[in-house]
């Protein structure tokens, strides 16, 4: 049997009505990855061995007649930037390469006592750092869409798997589009929930200020269960948000009669080309299904790339002090000192991007720029965050491009970086604030590359999110 | 926004990367031509406004303090695991005092 497609309650379905077992999807499941991973290298690890213990385990409570979880026997991945007790993570970087943790993220934890079976790690780049997976130490992914393409980053190989089917859903990290991007280029949802929503707790700091764990799944409906399981107070992440938790499920099957719409006039001034006439569309049917659509402005949104930037790589540059050749499994060998130690490891462990970003981050916060770049960057979010704070008191939604274009060619952008980093600009301001976004397919391109519309909510408005989005995916499947 | 080769040699000292004679200019101008785009922050007027160091929210003043209870912590076993040289309860490393 082949479960390449099935959806979390055709697996609820089957395993509660006999049909399979969960030993069975998992074994298929693997399967089915091994022999079409080789293309797209989304899978870094496959955990064999833990994810038919855990099947197990599923289904003798399913034989007992004990409730098995909302979760039981779905294939699930986890981006290697996700800490798994005894399955090595390695960040996708070279200086982590044998690196097995000590204990499990909270994410992880909750998703195993739902009853999820963690199929393996996925690839992405190194230290979530950047928009294409082609910054990974282990290759790069490529795009099951079309192979030529790369998957979008940095969760690239979370998304990939999901569109493959090598997994039904999975866990990637965003810090400034990290989910989303990935999740348009590859024809995906993809979500990036409230700042604090999920615990961070076993999610190596890229940008603590700035870093979400989120769900990746072919369904709305798929990605809201997974979220619900993942979110919720936990006292090893102090910025981790004691608000309740709804059941989403409960924001589905919904019309959108009176939803109030804004639609941000700065991420339509070039509007042009198929991914924006895409998008168009896509309003089009929002206000077709009854939603009351308005234009509305965003003002500082031009300014949140360079903010962005300035703050995403200057908390890099303090996370990442602590790869220093002591505590994580490589050190250089050519070192007599430990400052050479230090700086040897680092120089040659780290790959060209997260060198770039250590560097921006130590400049942006050395002494006679602080206040130039650092504390401008800091006010700048204020007032993004000003902008949306003003713009939901008038409107219960915004829609927007994810990304200007589709997926693009392996190689494409890989020679200029501050080109890579303009390919965030419709995701990294949704970041900043810390609001929820997410990505939901609306189509695509004559080339066939899928599209994301992008949905952007009030601070814990999950629902309302899931609200628009599932309406729309009903519409137009 | 003009970056020096002396500027990116200082900065890699600072953040403790060692850096090979191709990456330097590399770096000068990657980092140059990122931060002069980064330049256009200062058109923005922000006078007054409060830095923002953290995404705030509506919440009780202790909604994130945890119980006081006492866990199990993670050991030093555990917690040198993954160390490439260590002995028991503590890191190898080399020489610190360089004199």
């Amino acid at each position: 049997m082949q479960f390449e497609n099935f959806t979390i309650a055709e697996i609820q379905q089957g395993l509660r009505a006999r049909s399979f077992t969960a030993a069975e999807i998992t074994r298929a499941t693997l399967h089915f990855a091994e022999a079409h991973n080789p293309a797209t290298n989304a899978y870094l690890l496959l955990s064999p061995e833990r994810a038919i213990a855990q099947a197990e385990a599923v289904d003798r409570k399913l034989a007992q007649g004990e409730d098995p979880g909302p979760l039981a026997g779905v294939p699930v991945a986890v981006k290697d930037v996700i800490l798994t007790k005894g399955l090595r993570t390695t960040c996708a970087s070279k200086l982590l390469e044998h690196f097995i943790p000590p204990y499990d993220a909270t994410a992880v934890i909750r998703l195993e006592q739902a009853g999820g079976v963690i199929i393996g790690k996925t690839n992405c780049d190194e230290f979530a750092m950047g928009s294409s997976n082609e910054n990974s130490a282990f290759g790069p992914v490529r795009n099951p869409v079309a192979l030529d393409r790369v998957p979008g980053g940095s969760s690239g190989g979370s998304a990939a798997v999901v569109a493959q089917g090598t997994a039904t859903v999975s866990l990637g990290s965003d810090t400034g589009g990290s989910i989303r991007q990935p999740a348009s280029f590859c024809g995906v949802v993809g979500v990036t929930p409230t700042y604090g929503r999920v615990s961070r707790y076993g999610l190596v700091a890229f940008a603590s200020s700035l870093d979400h764990i989120g769900p990746f799944a072919r369904t709305v409906r798929d990605a809201a269960i997974l979220l619900e399981v993942i979110s919720g107070a936990d006292p090893l992440d102090s910025t981790s948000a004691a608000a309740p938790v709804p059941h989403y499920a409960d924001s589905l099957d919904r019309n959108l009669k009176g939803v109030r719409l804004g639609i941000p006039k700065e991420y339509f001034k070039d509007a042009t080309g198929e991914t924006a006439a895409l998008v168009l569309r896509a309003i089009e049917v929002l206000r077709e299904e009854g939603c009351d659509v308005r234009e509305i402005s965003l003002p500082s949104t031009d300014y949140a790339i360079d903010c962005y930037y300035v703050l995403s790589t200057a908390e890099a540059s303090s996370n990442l002090a602590r790869y220093d050749g002591v505590r994580y499994t490589v050190r250089s060998p050519h070192s007599d000192t430990l400052s050479h130690m230090f700086s040897n490891t680092r120089g040659e462990s780290f790959g060209a991007e997260v060198k770039r970003r250590i560097m921006l981050g130590t400049y942006v916060l050395s002494h006679g720029y602080y206040d130039a770049y650092y504390k401008k960057a800091q006010q700048v979010r204020s007032l993004i965050t000003q902008d949306f704070k003003r713009a939901f008191e008038e409107v219960d939604a915004i829609v927007a491009p994810v990304s200007p274009f589709p997926a693009f060619r392996l190689g494409e952008k890989l020679d200029d970086p501050l080109q890579m980093y303009l390919s965030d600009i419709y995701t990294v301001t949704g970041s900043l604030a810390g609001i929820p976004c997410m990505s939901v397919p609306c189509g695509r391109t004559g080339d066939n590359l899928p599209v994301g519309l992008q949905i952007l909510c009030n601070h814990f408005d999950e629902a309302g999110m899931f609200r628009i989005a599932d309406a729309f995916e009903r519409v137009v499947r | 926004m003009s970056l020096t080769e002396e500027d990116v040699r200082y900065v890699a000292t600072l953040a403790n990367l060692n850096l090979s004679a191709e990456e330097i200019p590399q770096l000068v101008r990657n980092l140059g031509e990122i931060l002069a785009h980064m330049d256009r922050l200062s058109e923005i007027a922000t006078e007054g406004v409060e830095p923002m160091a953290q995404v705030l929210y509506d919440a009780p003043e202790t909604a994130t303090l945890r119980d006081d209870v006492v866990r199990t912590p993670l050991g030093s076993e555990a917690a040198l695991q993954n160390a490439p040289l260590s002995a028991p309860g503590y890191f190898k490393v080399p020489l610190v005092i360089e004199r």
